[in-house]
Order: C-alpha cells, then structure tokens, then sequence
C-alpha cells in the first residue's frame, strides 16, 4: 500500500515536470501553424528580403528585415552601453571593493532588473529623450538611442552579476601567482582573471543580448512603431516586439493575415534568442566542469 | 615616469572608473524615481485609488487596474505554485541523473530565457482561442504562470538543495519513505528559500505588460472583475494607456501610477530579501 502511494505520488511530480516540456512544445507548435499558415500567402523569399513592412496598409509589404533592423539597432545600442559598465561594475566587486560592500551592492544592482519595463518606457521617453534633444538636435521624439540606453540600464545587472560570478570563481591561486609576478590588480584583472573567467563572461553577454532582443514595452514606448529600415539612432524605428504589441492594441480578426503576420514576426524573434540561449547553455555547461 | 608608477595610476584610475560605474545605474534610477515623485505624488490620494477609470486625466483612477492586477496575482499563485514547486521536487529529489533530467534542465533553462510576448502569443492561442477562455483573468493568469513557472522551479530546486544532507540520511535511517522525508524534512526546511523565491516571481508577474497585451487585455475596463472568467486590465497596461495618450493629465496619472506600481515591486522585493536572509541564518 505504501509502496502503491510513493508511485503515485511520484508519477503525480513527474507529470507537473513533464508540463514544462508541453510548454515549449505547445510554443514551437503555435509559431510554427500560423507561421506556416502565414508562408501559404507570402512567399517566405520576399520575407527575407522584402526591404519593406507594410503589413496594414493597402500596399502589403513583408520584409521582416525592416522590424528585424530596428531590433538589432536598440539591442546593439543597449550591448554597447551595459556590456564595459557591467563588466567594469564586476571586476571593480570581485577584485577592489570590500567583502562587505559586495554584499551590500549585489541586491542594490538587482533592483535595477527588477523595476518593471514600462516604467522604464516612461523613463525613456519623458527623462532621457528630452534631456538627449538638449544636444542632440535633430533628435525625433521617438528614437532608437533613448530607448537603446535605457535598456542598457535595465541589463547592467544581467551583465554584472554573471560576469562577478565568474570572476569570483576563478582560483585564488591564480590571484596569488599573479600578485606574486608584482602585477597589479590591474593587469591581474585584464590579463589573468578576465581571460580565465572569459566563459562565465562571454555567457552573461549573450543573455544580456537575448534579454534585450527579447525587450518590448521599452521599444513599444520610446523607440516608436515606425518600420524602418536604417541605422540612424535618432529616428522612429519599429522592433519586431513592438510590432506585436502595436497589432494586439488593434482590433485584428482571427485568422487574417494581419493576425498570422505577429506570428511570423515571433517566430523569427523566437528563433534568435533559442539560438542565443543554447550558445549560453553549452559554453556554461563546459565551463562548470572546469571549475568543479 | 616609470613604469612602476605608470601603472599604479592606471589601476587608481580604473578604481574610481568601477566606483563610478558601480553607482552610474543607481544614480540614474534614484534621478528617475525622484522625478517621478516629483511629477506623480500630488495626484495620489484615495479618489486617484478608489476611482473608475475616466476619459478625462483628473477623474481617472485606478481602481479597476488594480483589482486586476490583484486578481491576476491570486490566480498565477494558485497554478504555478504547486506545479513549480511539484515539478522542482520531482527533479532535485526523484530524477537525478537520468537522462529525462538532464533533458527537463535544458528545456527549463531554456523557457527561462524566451522573451515574455512569446508567451503572449502562445496563451493567445492555447488559452484565449482553443480553450475558449476569451481575454479573461483566468487566461491571463495561465499565461503569466507559464512565464514565472522557470523561475519558481530553479529557486525552488535550489532551495531544496541547500538542506543539508544529514537531514535526508536521518529521515531515511528512522525508516521514512522518500516522500515522507520531502514533505515532513526538505520542504519545511527549505520553506524561507522557495517563498523568496515565489514572491520574486511573483513581483515579476505584476510587472509584466506585453503577454497581457497580446492576448488582449484591455486598456479600459468599466468595472473590477468579479469572476476569473472576467475581462480586466492591470496597473502595468493601463500605466501604457495613459502614457501614450497626448495630454499633459494623463502623463501626471502615468507618474502616479508607477508610483504605485514601484511601490508593490518593491514592498515584494524587500519581503523576499527579508525572508532570504532570515531563513539563511536559520539554516546555519
């Protein structure tokens, strides 16, 4: 009897585990019927290259590199400001502040990942384009810059507590040897500790990219739903998040086109960050054996 | 100069370059808070809490949002804590090793970082049009527990981890079944870790805004749910609504709701900190 109610109950945990792979079977599914669906009326070549995305007007244009451009624009920006500030804020914990502090500032620097992204939006676009227009004059009241930067803030902690994570695992030994050399915390940093810990860091900036690949109420508020396709940080661009969001907020009828077009867009926006997370979970899998 | 001296000045320099950085992101989010309060604190008082939403800025409230929010909230708990924490169990206590663990860790390492309006898009479909949910607090909730459900399993299994193994060869030797040891010993002992965690979810959960958009929440909402099966808005949603609206008022009501909103993020974290650090000096 006993025996008879340790199986159940462990079948009962199985099953709640197993839902976790309905999951992402029940997301692929999804994507790929309406994308499929979406592919019967457009011809996946003029999706590809297509340098258009017109979906709701008259002239039906699906160039999907026009929303895919205004993505990479604001995550490229994003990257460039959080990657140096992350890992600057990591080597600064792991090798110069106090024990103390490190414990005090980790938590501190999670808030800024756990401030809702709509507060950001608002933040983008009341606070900083207003003070970037100030010296950047030709700067439109929807841009990729503003909202780029403010996801850059928004991922520093992504990028900073992975990175000292990483650096903290690195051997003392090699510390010790390299001390011993008469080098300085420095060059320790730069020439010892950064190259040993690179796996750690290279994962933490492939999850800030796929974080902010992913971003949406940021782009949604502050970046504009404008498809464009351009590398001019100072004009209205559309990312493929937004787009979604920009037709949810509209009255599509199911199963139109118009409806099967976020589909497509997610898919594509899907395919990217899988990619990106599997390139994350491989180097981190390899890097635990290293270490342990 | 030599070299010497060279570079103790570059390391004093890249000191206060990660002094500097370290504060940059907080300095930033205090300016923004600040300015926030400055825009937004005037209008909060309890009309701003207890009034229905309006077309005109200094009517509106936020009643109906935050209703919302607290029914979305109820419900997300309700389905995807005992499936997080059934689903940790199984693979921290039960499947160790095997080759479904290891294929159940990626998968759930992967969910964890598929964008939110992913799992918009598939409670779109699943909840709202298959199931016949329509755009109602029970899909929403559905679709939101999906989203934390990564996040409630990892703190979970990692909770359970940190109970010392002394416990579980003590429970075994007295002649406990396996899941006599995890419901009487583990999940007591790890109690603080996992409710940190749900409640971190949790706060992330009331942030959330693009899932709900996309299965279609609406933006204005005469009345507060009654029934799960009710169509709502949440703070988030209509903080969005307000703020792409041109007049002035309703960027003040923006402010005043983030004020709000902030305030529950915040409350949350703090409590999750709270109970982190009371349940790590119990367990040592």
């Amino acid at each position: 009897m006993r025996k008879f109610k340790e199986t159940v109950i462990e079948k009962g945990l199985q099953a709640s585990a197993l839902v976790t792979i309905a999951v992402t079977v029940g997301i692929i599914l999804v994507l790929s019927i309406e994308a499929i669906l979406f592919f019967k009326e457009v011809s996946i070549i003029d999706f590809l290259t297509d340098t258009q995305w017109t979906p709701l007007y008259t002239d039906k244009h699906f160039g999907i590199i026009t929303l895919l451009s205004g993505t990479l624009l604001t995550s490229f920006i994003a990257i460039i400001f959080a990657v140096p500030v992350g890992l600057s804020i990591s080597i600064y914990i792991s090798e110069y502040a106090p024990r103390s502090f490190r414990k005090t500032i980790k938590p501190a620097l999670e808030l800024l990942a756990a401030v809702p992204t709509v507060v950001y939006g608002f933040f983008a676009l009341t606070v900083v384009t207003p003070f970037l227009q100030t010296f950047i004059p030709g700067l439109a009241g929807f841009n990729s810059l503003s909202a780029g930067l403010v996801m850059g803030i928004m991922i520093i902690p992504f990028v900073s507590s992975l990175s000292e994570d990483a650096l903290h695992a690195v051997p003392n030994s090699l510390r010790e040897a390299a001390y011993g050399m008469g080098s300085t915390k420095l060059q320790n940093a730069f020439r010892v500790l950064v190259p040993a810990a690179s796996s750690g860091i290279i994962v933490s900036i492939i999850l800030a990219i796929s974080r902010a690949i992913g971003e949406t109420m940021i782009v949604a508020i502050a970046a504009g739903q404008q498809p464009r396709l351009t590398i001019d940080p100072t004009v209205p661009v559309e990312t493929i998040t937004a787009y979604i969001v920009q037709v949810s907020l509209g009255d599509v009828q199911h199963g139109s086109l118009e409806y099967r077009t976020i589909f497509a867009a997610g898919i594509t926006l899907f395919i990217f960050t899988f990619l990106l997370n599997t390139v994350s979970y491989k180097i981190r899998k390899k890097f635990r054996e290293k270490y342990e | 100069m030599n070299n010497i001296r060279k570079n103790r000045i570059k390391d004093q320099v890249f000191k206060f370059w990660g002094i500097a950085c370290t504060f940059l992101g907080l300095i930033l989010l205090m300016i923004f808070i600040g300015s926030i309060i400055v825009d937004g604190v005037q209008r909060i008082d309890w009309s701003f809490i207890t009034s229905l939403p309006s077309r005109k800025a200094e009517r509106a409230g936020i009643y109906t949002a935050l209703m919302g929010s607290v029914w979305i909230l109820i419900f997300t708990t309700i389905i995807a804590l005992p499936l997080g924490i059934a689903a940790a169990i199984y693979l921290e206590e039960y499947a160790k090793e095997s080759k479904l663990a290891s294929l159940l860790e990626v998968n759930i390492s992967n969910l964890a970082g598929v964008p939110s309006i992913i799992y918009g898009l598939l409670g779109l479909e699943v909840f709202v049009r298959i199931m016949e949910m329509g755009a109602s607090v029970l899909a929403g909730s559905f679709t939101l527990a999906l989203l934390i459900l990564p996040i409630v399993i990892v703190s979970t299994r990692e909770s359970i981890k940190a109970v010392p193994k002394s416990i579980r060869d003590a429970s075994f030797a007295l002649g406990a079944s396996k899941w006599q040891t995890v419901s009487q010993q583990l999940l007591p002992a790890s109690f603080g870790g996992i409710l940190t965690g749900i409640i971190l979810a949790l706060s992330r959960a009331v942030g959330e805004t693009a899932p709900l958009i996309v299965i279609g929440a609406l933006a204005y909402v005469p009345f507060a749910p009654e029934s799960p099966m009710d169509e709502f808005s949440v703070l988030p949603i209509q903080i969005f609504n307000w703020i792409s609206r041109p007049q002035h008022g309703f960027e003040t009501n923006a402010a005043a709701a983030i004020i709000v909103l902030l305030l529950i993020t915040f409350i949350m974290n703090g409590i999750a900190v709270y109970f982190r650090n009371r349940w790590q000096s119990k367990l040592k």
